[in-house]
């Protein structure tokens, strides 16, 4: 059972470990390896939580409701493995793409220590230590984003500081009160204590004050400008990981909390989740065809994929959560995959606007293959993983009669083919604009594109092998739905 | 008492916001602080207040003690607290250093 506590104790040993070591190349290797390791050790996990679905560990030797809980539930350790495989493509992609002027090996300290904070978010069982994994989360994200001290993105890390810091407040608010109600933070006593209460009104303070939190980190609809404003500050390398894992993160905690215990007051709370899930996807993806910048068009399509997983959520049958749950490990991959690409084409071109790029498709017909893959899956084209998320998804608006929602997810994914066609046509098929020249002829290695190829094949596995990972994932929304195996496996878990 | 705190806390709220919707960065930084404090105070009174007790005495009655965990958990949001408005002084002074601006009116690079 101790096993859980690797995806927290691993890389806070690389983070120890990179503080220590001062050659840059040695820091590189060691950074590939580390997050090798890192997927071995939670494949291990993966594979205890299908042989018993569930695993819990009590830190400290202390009985359950007392000592923090640590869980891996299928959603928990499904997230785990795809945070794994993105964080070992993103180490072998910095190997090229972090350079001397963004802090070389003080990368990767912020690099583990980020790890740690998402692994722990999606492991505890535990309000106030989740709040302590976004924390730690939030500080290695501070420091990543304004690693280059470009003027840029001082301006971006401000931004970003910004709205978040305030969702922390607000986070912190909730939870002060939901203890004040309950008496009790761990997840699973809550869920018991909250499943009889009759007094939704009052818990729905708090429940908004994290629905606040959590939605300025998911980025949905009023709350999302930091994204777009600080995201294509930093370092690509930097961006890409954000862009698969940060506001997933967010996403996972509404799923977790909406599912497990504020779940009193179900008609307001999932009309609210609709309506903003429509507003997120619908705004998301009309920023995104206006824009002309890869990395810009690219964050929006973020936010307005946040909106697909809301609103999963919100319709709360067993097939939306499903979804939900596809849809977000199929985004994570495809959307990390995306803007590494995005920075391979910037440093052959040397610019990330669309005016000035094109004829990549002559240039490296390789790049482009990786390119539509998941820009495909992306915009939802057969038989790509995005295709079966969203019919998933809108199969089940369909069946819970929510025609409006689901009309307005289609028109999005129009959108999103759109503003991917854009990308496509003008950095691949168009002649290369003449007045803009290339200083330096940067041919991209195989290093360069090996972590495309692996989260490519990712996408393509999601697809080809939907059935396998379609159990999967409605085996996690069983659990999910179904709160009463989760409680009663962390509470009578006294030895 | 607690109802004297529970005004405390409305009156740090009310000006932590006050201060974060000002356009200087600095004012912001302070509003974050104040906000800050007033989600620690909050925090910290969710639990009810018994005063002149102790926390824990072997055998003596539950009722009459004070709850431990909301002050352990304050403790440690403060000192998160304490990390964040460290990281975010430097961040405001290395921007004002390459800007020379305190203006959040004149922060539109990034959204253009």
């Amino acid at each position: 059972m101790n096993i859980i506590a690797f995806p927290i104790f691993f890389p806070f040993l690389l983070v120890i470990v990179m503080i220590m070591v001062r050659s840059v190349k040695l820091a590189k290797c060691l950074a590939i390896a580390g997050s090798a390791i890192n997927i071995i050790g939670i494949l291990l996990i993966f594979q205890q939580v299908s042989k018993n679905d569930i695993l819990v560990l009590n830190m400290g030797g202390w009985p359950a409701p007392y000592a923090i809980t640590l869980v891996a539930d299928y959603l928990s350790s499904l997230m785990l493995l795809v945070t794994a495989i993105i964080v070992f493509s993103i180490s072998v992609y910095a190997y090229n793409f972090i350079q001397e002027d963004d802090g070389n090996s003080k990368f990767y300290v912020f690099f583990f220590s980020l790890l740690m904070g998402v692994n722990g978010a999606f492991i505890t069982g535990d309000v106030f230590n989740l709040y302590v994994w976004f924390e730690v989360m939030l500080l290695s994200s501070f420091v990543l984003i304004t690693l280059g001290k470009r003027k840029e993105q001082l301006e971006g890390g401000i931004k970003y500081m910004a709205l978040n810091l305030i969702a922390s407040l607000l986070f912190l608010a909730g939870l002060g009160l939901l203890y004040g109600k309950t008496g009790t933070l761990n997840m699973a006593h809550l869920a018991q204590i909250l499943k009889d209460d009759q007094q939704a009104i009052l818990i729905n303070t708090s429940a908004m004050l994290f629905f606040i939190a959590f939605g300025i980190k998911a980025a949905v609809f009023p709350v999302f400008f930091w994204l777009p404003s600080s995201y294509h500050t930093a370092n690509i390398t930097i961006t890409s990981l954000f862009a698969g894992l940060l506001t997933k993160v967010g996403v996972y905690a509404l799923i977790r909390f909406f599912t497990l215990f504020f779940i009193q007051d179900s008609d307001f709370w999932h009309t609210l989740l609709l309506i903003i899930a429509g507003f997120t996807m619908i705004i998301g993806g009309m920023a995104a065809s206006a824009h002309y910048e890869t990395r810009r068009i690219l964050s929006y399509h973020i936010i307005s994929q946040i909106g697909y997983m809301i609103m999963g959520l919100g319709i709360f049958t067993p097939l939306a959560i499903a979804g939900a749950i596809y849809f977000t490990v199929h985004n994570m991959i495809a959307k990390t995959n995306t803007f590494l690409i995005a920075g391979v084409i910037n440093k052959m071109k040397g610019t990330y606007y669309l005016k000035n790029i094109g004829g990549l498709f002559k240039e490296s017909p390789m790049l482009a293959i990786l390119f539509i893959i998941p820009a495909f899956a992306l915009a939802g084209i057969p038989p790509l993983s995005g295709f079966f998320a969203k019919f998933m998804l809108i199969k089940a608006g369909f069946e819970d009669e929510h025609y409006f929602v689901t009309s307005v997810a289609i028109f999005t994914g129009i959108l999103t083919l759109y503003s991917v066609i854009k990308i496509w046509n003008e950095a691949f098929l168009k002649k290369h604009p003449d007045e803009t020249k290339v200083h330096d002829k940067f041919k991209p290695g195989f290093i360069d594109i090996l972590p495309s190829i692996i989260l490519g094949l990712g996408s393509i596995g999601l697809g080809v092998f939907a059935k396998y990972f379609f159990e999967i994932t409605s085996a996690a929304a069983e659990q999910l739905l179904n709160p009463d195996f989760y409680i009663n496996n962390i509470l009578n878990t006294v030895k | 008492m607690e109802i004297l705190l529970a005004i405390l806390t409305g009156l740090l709220f009310a000006v932590g916001v006050y201060l974060i919707l000002r356009r200087s960065i600095i004012k912001f930084i302070i509003g974050i602080i104040f906000l800050s404090n007033a989600t620690n105070l909050l925090v910290f009174l969710s639990a009810g207040l018994v005063s002149g007790k102790p926390v824990f005495v072997p055998g003596g009655e539950i009722a009459m003690q004070a709850d431990p965990l909301p002050q352990a958990l304050v403790l440690t949001a403060i000192v998160i607290g304490f990390g964040i408005v460290v990281f975010t002084i430097a961040l405001k002074y290395k921007f004002f250093k390459t800007t020379g601006t305190d203006d959040l009116d004149q922060l539109q690079q990034t959204d253009k």
